[in-house]
Formats: structure tokens, C-alpha cells, sequence
């Protein structure tokens, strides 16, 4: 009747599991607080959290949530990359195909768009609850200008995200929302005085974005590095530092 | 932890601290699951959108920029595009930093409160709700070149002809802009003094500046509506 004990420790009582795993998982507060910080993902938290700060009803659990969002869809973007190519004669087949051929590949293209959609929606609602509890007031203004850039920051990473299938949906919307681009004050050349700096169609801060005069070609290509490498690259940055400045600037907001 | 019988009477500072394993991974790690389940079914029930190949020479009608962008491409319908689509985000964008520099109010720090911060609370949501009412109607409400169908109403491009705009009078149009921010910002001064006085005159300035542009925002589109007046100031170098 000892054979699953004996199993147990046969596994466990060796040097190869003891090199790997530090503790044992007797439920003691010795190894609650190990399982934490002994834990290069987990230490993120601290040991201990006030408790209110563990409620879902005071943090809608959102920002949480949008970080994992985030990791979701770098998990299913990576994926999405093996079967896109950002060329403009290939993009809309790879994306057929991935609707139609490859297998699991509708999941993994519904669930990446879907995923960004919901993103957006997340990373708003977290920055409703942070104003609703008054969590940007000293000592954490800091970290909500980061969260506001974080947010930019998703945004941008939809957007730029949209145009890649290379369908009329995506063209015609980065169409829109790059036209404005145009309009912009002194650097686009049909926003106001922008006769002053001599900005033309082919030389405006939208000709920067688009690498072109019209979205063709180098867009695409633009559009697919700042989606996939760019962006969340920064945003990657941005989040350690919006974590960490959580723990710095004294751990979860909350009534002193 | 524990704490002995008798030493619980003698503690004074609140802990209330719990360990975060388990009681907060479990959590996240639930909330994970939760949101993965979900991904997972709406995707398997919902295809994302794709439509035919990009044709440059067939544009779409009506063409929309991403939904939560469509709070700004409605804007478009009341202003000129250098406002609407750069200098309005770029305002909300500024205005969204600056609050906890702005909003020197130490009450309400952590936790949920309506009362002890009225101002802060009043302006955010509606700036918030506004968004996103601005959203649904450039989503749900906006047909074919952007002409506007209540929900029941089906798209056409048999809508009628809109009244005819026409521009406020130059004068007209800059003694308005000029006096709405003059007044809006010494009205408030005058009449709530301690609220100038409790956020000093720098961020008073700041804070009115931004509330009246987001006013002022509201007003220009209710102009449009409902005087079908397209420009505050029409001049040959930019429009209002």
C-alpha cells in the first residue's frame, strides 16, 4: 500500500528533482512565500498581497488580463508567421489558405483577430478601474503615463495588424486612417501651413509611414516588421518597466 | 500567519496581507483559463472577416478605419481631418498623461469613491462614455458615404440630400472661439475660487484649456447639427 509514497519519493529524493525544484510543497507559509521567489515568472508578484488586492472586485482582474492577452497573441502571432508571407501577391492566398488549407489554421487566425479585438477592449477597461480607484495619484503618476502609452501602444499594434491579410477591409481602412496622416499640421501635405516646410505628397510624414505615396508594397512590409518585430518589442520594454514600477511605487493601490 | 490568543488584542497596525500563492495566482491562473476558453469558442463560432483581394482602383463604401477608431473618423463629419484625426487624439493623448499632474485632489487614492472627487470623476467618464458613444455611432449608425441610418433603418444610397452647410462670419467666428476660452476660463476662476486656488494657476490654465476644448468639441458638433454651421472659422489657410 506504500507504493504511490515510495514513487513519490524514488521521484523526488534525488539530486536531478532537487536541482530543478528548491522547495517541497508541503502547504507551509516557508513554501508559500518559496513558491513566489523562487519563481523567475512568478517573483513578478510579491510573497504577500494586501488582501483586498487579490479581489476581482476591486481590480476586474483587466490589466492581468491584458497581459495575457498579449502573450496569447505572441504565442498565436509567431505561429501566423510560418504561413504569411507580407508580399503583396501572396498575402491574401497565404491567408486563404490558412482560412481554408492549413490544419487548425482558421482557429489560429479567428483567435489571433479575435484576441486584438479583445485586447483593446481589456487594456480600456483596466484604465477605467485605475481611474475609478484613484490609482494614478502619488506615488503612481508615473505608471499611468506608461499605461497610457501602453495603450497607444495596443492600438497601434491592431492597426497595424489590419492591413496584413491584404484584403479590401484592411486596405481601405489603413486607407482612412492614414489619410489623416496627411492632414497633420505643418508635416502633411494637405494639413494647414504645411506650404511652409514645402510638403508634397511624396516627402509628408504619411509618405514616411506608408513608404510610398499609396499603400502598396513597402506598406505591406512596413505594417508586417512594426506588427510582428517593432512594436511589440518596445511595448515589451514598456511593460517590464509599467510591472516593476507596480512593485516599486508600493504594490497594489489601495485605501492606506 | 497565526497570531496567538492573546497577542491579537495588542496588535495595532492592520495586516492585512495574505499570501499571494495561492490565493492570487489561482486566481490569475483561473482568469487565464477563462479567457482562453472563451477565445477559443467565439472563434470556433465567429470567422474573422476577410473580404475579397485589395483593389486600390474600388474603394470601399463606406470605408471605416478599425472600429475603435471609428470615435474619430465620426468626428470627421464635424471637423476638418487635421483636427479630427491628428490634433483631437493627440489632444486626448496629452490630456490622458497629465491627469495625475493635473488632478491635485489626495482624496479617493485607492479606492472606489464618487463623492470625494466629483470634478475628476465627472469629467473622465464623460470624456469615456463620449468616446464611445462617438464609436457606436460611427460602427452601427454610418451606411454608405457616411450618411447616417438609425438601427431599423436599412443601408441605401437613395438617403436624402443634407441641408446645406454654411460658415459663421469671420468676426462672428472669432470673437466665439476667443470668448468661449476667455470666459470659460475666468468664469470658473472667479466663481470657484478655491478650486483655482487649491490647483494654482498653472494647472488651472492646463486643466481648463483641455475641459474646454473638450467642451468646446461637443458644442462644435451641436452647431453642425443643429444650425448646419461647417465652420466656426473659415479662413484660406485653416478651418474650425
Amino acid at each position: 500500500m506504500r507504493l504511490i509514497p515510495d514513487l513519490i519519493k524514488k521521484i523526488t529524493d534525488n539530486e536531478i528533482w532537487k536541482s530543478v525544484f528548491r522547495h517541497g510543497y508541503t502547504d507551509t507559509p516557508r513554501n508559500r512565500v518559496l513558491q513566489i521567489i523562487s519563481n523567475v515568472w512568478l517573483h513578478l508578484h510579491p510573497a504577500k498581497v494586501r488582501e483586498h488586492g487579490t479581489k476581482v472586485r476591486f481590480t476586474w482582474c483587466m490589466g492581468g488580463i491584458t497581459f495575457f492577452i498579449f502573450l496569447f497573441e505572441t504565442i498565436t502571432g509567431i505561429l501566423l508567421m510560418f504561413y504569411y508571407t507580407p508580399d503583396v501577391n501572396r498575402a491574401y492566398a497565404d491567408i486563404v489558405d490558412l482560412m481554408y488549407v492549413v490544419p487548425f489554421g482558421r482557429l489560429l487566425r479567428n483567435t489571433h483577430r479575435w484576441g486584438a479585438h479583445a485586447m483593446v477592449i481589456t487594456v480600456s477597461i483596466h484604465m477605467l478601474r485605475v481611474f475609478l480607484t484613484g490609482s494614478y495619484k502619488p506615488p503612481r503618476q508615473f505608471n499611468w503615463v506608461l499605461g497610457v502609452v501602453l495603450l497607444v501602444f495596443t492600438f497601434l499594434l491592431s492597426f497595424t495588424g489590419y492591413l496584413l491579410p491584404w484584403d479590401q477591409l484592411g486596405y481601405w481602412a489603413i486607407t482612412v486612417g492614414t489619410n489623416m496622416a496627411r492632414a497633420t499640421p505643418l508635416l502633411g501635405h494637405e494639413g494647414p501651413f504645411a506650404y511652409i516646410l514645402g510638403m508634397r505628397a511624396d516627402n509628408d510624414v504619411r509618405f514616411a509611414l506608408l513608404g510610398g505615396t499609396m499603400i502598396d508594397a513597402p506598406a505591406l512590409l512596413r505594417a508586417y516588421v512594426w506588427h510582428c518585430i517593432g512594436i511589440p518589442v518596445v511595448a515589451s520594454a514598456l511593460m517590464m518597466v509599467h510591472f516593476w514600477r507596480v512593485r516599486k511605487d508600493g504594490g497594489i493601490s489601495g485605501p492606506l | 500567519m497565526e497570531v496567538r490568543e492573546e497577542m491579537k488584542g495588542s496588535i495595532e497596525i492592520k495586516d492585512d496581507k495574505v499570501f499571494t500563492w495561492p490565493t492570487l495566482v489561482a486566481k490569475e491562473f483561473l482568469a487565464a483559463i477563462f479567457v482562453t476558453v472563451g477565445l477559443l469558442f467565439y472563434s470556433y463560432a465567429v470567422d474573422a472577416p476577410l473580404r475579397e483581394l485589395s483593389n486600390p482602383g474600388q474603394a470601399e463604401n463606406p470605408a471605416k478605419a478599425p472600429w475603435y477608431f471609428l470615435g474619430l473618423q465620426e468626428a470627421l463629419v464635424y471637423f476638418d481631418p487635421w483636427y479630427a484625426g491628428v490634433i483631437l487624439p493627440t489632444f486626448i493623448v496629452i490630456g490622458l498623461i497629465l491627469i495625475p499632474y493635473l488632478d491635485n485632489n489626495p482624496k479617493g487614492n485607492g479606492y472606489y469613491t464618487f463623492k470625494e472627487r466629483k470634478f475628476a470623476m465627472t469629467v473622465f467618464l464623460s470624456g469615456y462614455v463620449f468616446w464611445y458613444i462617438l464609436i457606436y455611432i460611427g460602427t452601427a449608425l454610418r451606411g454608405p458615404f457616411w450618411a447616417f441610418f438609425w438601427p431599423w433603418e436599412k443601408w441605401t444610397h437613395d438617403f436624402p440630400t443634407p441641408p446645406p452647410l454654411h460658415d459663421l462670419p469671420l468676426p462672428l467666428g472669432i470673437a466665439l472661439l476667443l470668448g468661449f476660452y476667455f470666459f470659460g476660463l475666468v468664469i470658473p476662476a472667479i466663481v470657484k475660487k478655491d478650486f483655482f486656488m487649491r490647483l494654482g494657476f498653472i494647472r488651472y490654465v492646463l486643466t481648463m484649456g483641455l475641459l474646454l476644448s473638450m467642451i468646446g468639441t461637443v458644442i462644435k458638433m451641436f452647431f453642425r447639427l443643429a444650425l448646419n454651421v461647417k465652420y466656426i472659422i473659415a479662413t484660406p489657410w485653416i478651418n474650425i
